[in-house]
């Protein structure tokens, strides 16, 4: 780990200011669960870190009119206790499924979205696209944990992000400063994500000197005619410190019984999150079963491209859509 | 790097708008008394506007630790230690070789893999190894030895020794800080709880059901 100066802002603007120094070659620091491991890799050699866990904006959920503020830096703990969270069924599923007080402790709500890939030809310094002179690694090598879908660019990586799918589901939208001082940006969660095609591209839109402050969710209506409902579900393999294999996370608007909205995204299964609109398509006007719930899972894997050695993801994928649409009306039993 | 619970950046104003930000402030109280005073109110405010420019510039170096060793104020155990470390010491590297608290092991090498450089934040369990010593300044951390001094803990080792909860011992005291924190947080968990709350921390040899039998019997007994 090369030596840094170390920044503590006490407000965006401070961030912003200390982020552009040394021509943007500086890192944002929230819960450092990923941080340290690049760092300490030597995958990054920032010659500022920027502490951004002083900034009171940053921290805690707040209501706004039309829904709710989540601060970058608010921890997955405070996630979990949060009243103001508990209509957002999936999000809580998803902090409580880090099984590990420490993470939970440290891992903020911008950090996991800023996530960078798992990798492994990535993490032992192989770049985002994986590649020696220009063949990638992944095409044909150890590919189990990699993409099947938006797998036909460069990039075979899959999105790290356990957050992402079901805030994309909830119609999330992040909110970036910088890099000019009074730059500020909301944009759907969706957009925020970048399947690169070329090694100077990152998995975000983020530029040097810019960072994440902010998601915001709509509100849930209690009193609305159309029941939000969701769900996530993911498919790990270990029991503690693992990353999901795939997940899928559902929002469905429901009323008198039948699909009104639905918004089914798969994670950990391209290099961005997945949005399947032929799953969604599915589900709507219907009345959930479990029969419908297979067919949209199936509707939501039909044009999966697999690798030489994922074939098994797209049956975990296939498995996490069915199990979420189905734990979102309470009927999963297992 | 100083200490923040002497630092006077919280009392002062942050923004040059600060003048409407309420009381809180030593500044904005002196501001609101000369706001009264008439025709010689206006050079005086302008003399503390140039002091408040000063003084949010001086806060802006303050506020980068510079590539070099700094002075960083820990407070370990209940004792305050004041070193000379790089921002990019970690809390682990600084307990462990600097402070001599060996208990605090980086065993992955990896940052946020193996939970064996556990130490309590604040009353939070977090992994030293992913979070920089500076980081720390101000806030109270509590290692395997700062466990192990605190009346009533024993129980918690006396559990591990117990079931004999450990084997080659790379693992141990990270264990024993967690399930102290976990303990604390969740006194009355079942076996799933604990298994869920402990998840975060690794064994090779394999000891999980010694220090799962521990837990519990740390969870039945309280604190």
């Amino acid at each position: 780990m090369i030596n840094f100066e170390y920044a503590q802002p006490r407000t965006e603007a401070e961030a912003v200011e200390f982020l552009q120094s040394h021509g943007g070659q500086t890192a944002v620091l929230a819960g450092g669960t990923d941080l340290f491991n690049l760092l300490r890799s030597d995958l990054i050699a920032p010659k500022r870190v920027v502490d951004i866990k002083r900034i009171d904006s940053l921290k805690g959920i707040q209501q706004v009119s039309d829904g709710l503020l989540i601060g970058a830096a608010t921890t997955l703990d405070e996630i979990l206790a949060s009243p103001l969270l508990s209509p957002y069924h999936s999000l809580r599923q998803i902090a409580d499924a880090h099984h590990s007080m420490q993470i939970q402790a440290m891992g903020t709500v911008g950090g996991d979205l800023c996530h960078l890939p798992n990798c492994w030809y990535f993490r032992n310094g192989y770049g985002l696209l994986g590649t020696v002179n220009g063949e990638s690694l992944a095409a044909d090598g150890r590919n189990q944990f990699h993409a099947i879908f938006g797998n036909r660019g460069p990039a075979m990586f899959v999105s790290a992000s356990r957050f992402a799918p079901a805030l994309i589901a909830w119609g999330a939208k992040v909110r970036l400063v910088g890099p000019a001082p009074d730059q500020v940006e909301l944009m759907p969660l969706e957009y925020f994500y970048v399947n690169p095609k070329t090694d100077k591209q990152s998995v975000t839109v983020l530029q040097p000197g810019q960072f994440v402050t902010h998601v915001w969710l709509p509100a849930v209506e209690p009193t609305s005619p159309v029941e939000q409902l969701s769900a996530a579900y993911e498919v790990l393999q270990l029991e503690g410190l693992d990353w999901p294999l795939a997940s899928a996370a559902v929002t469905l608007g429901v009323s008198a019984g039948i699909v009104r909205e639905a918004q089914v995204v798969l994670g950990h299964v391209a290099p961005t999150p997945w949005v399947s609109l032929d799953a969604a398509t599915v589900l709507m006007g219907r009345e959930v079963t479990v029969e419908l719930a297979e067919s949209a899972a199936e509707a939501a894997v039909a044009h999966a491209t697999p690798l030489s050695e994922n074939d098994y993801k797209v049956s975990i994928a296939r498995a996490a859509v069915k199990r979420a649409i189905l734990k979102a009306v309470d009927m999963l039993n297992v | 790097m100083r200490d923040p619970s002497t630092d006077s950046r919280e009392t002062l104003p942050r923004e040059s708008s600060g003048e409407s930000s309420g009381r809180s402030g030593s500044g904005v109280n002196r501001r609101d008394f000369l706001r009264g005073t008439g025709a010689a109110v206006a050079a005086t405010a302008m003399v503390s506007q140039v002091q408040e420019t000063i003084a949010q510039e001086k806060k802006k170096v303050e506020a980068v630790a510079p590539a070099a060793p700094v002075e960083v104020k820990l407070t370990v155990n209940g004792k305050e230690h004041t070193l000379q470390l790089e921002p990019r010491v970690t809390l682990q590297e600084a307990l462990h070789h600097d402070l001599q608290l060996t208990g605090c092991k980086d065993v992955c090498g990896a940052a946020t893999n193996c939970g064996a450089c556990t130490v309590i934040v604040d009353g939070k369990p977090v992994y030293s190894c992913a979070t920089l010593a500076i980081e720390t300044v101000g806030k109270k951390v509590t290692t395997a030895e700062g466990v192990a001094a605190m009346e009533g803990v024993s129980q918690v080792i006396n559990a591990f020794v117990k079931h004999d909860a450990t084997q080659c011992g790379y693992c141990t005291p990270g264990f024993v800080v967690a399930v102290k924190a976990f303990v604390d947080k969740n006194p009355g968990a079942n076996l799933e709880q604990i298994l869920k709350g402990l998840g975060g921390n690794l064994c090779r040899c394999g000891t999980y059901a010694g220090v799962e039998q521990a837990a519990v019997e740390c969870c039945k007994g309280g604190k």
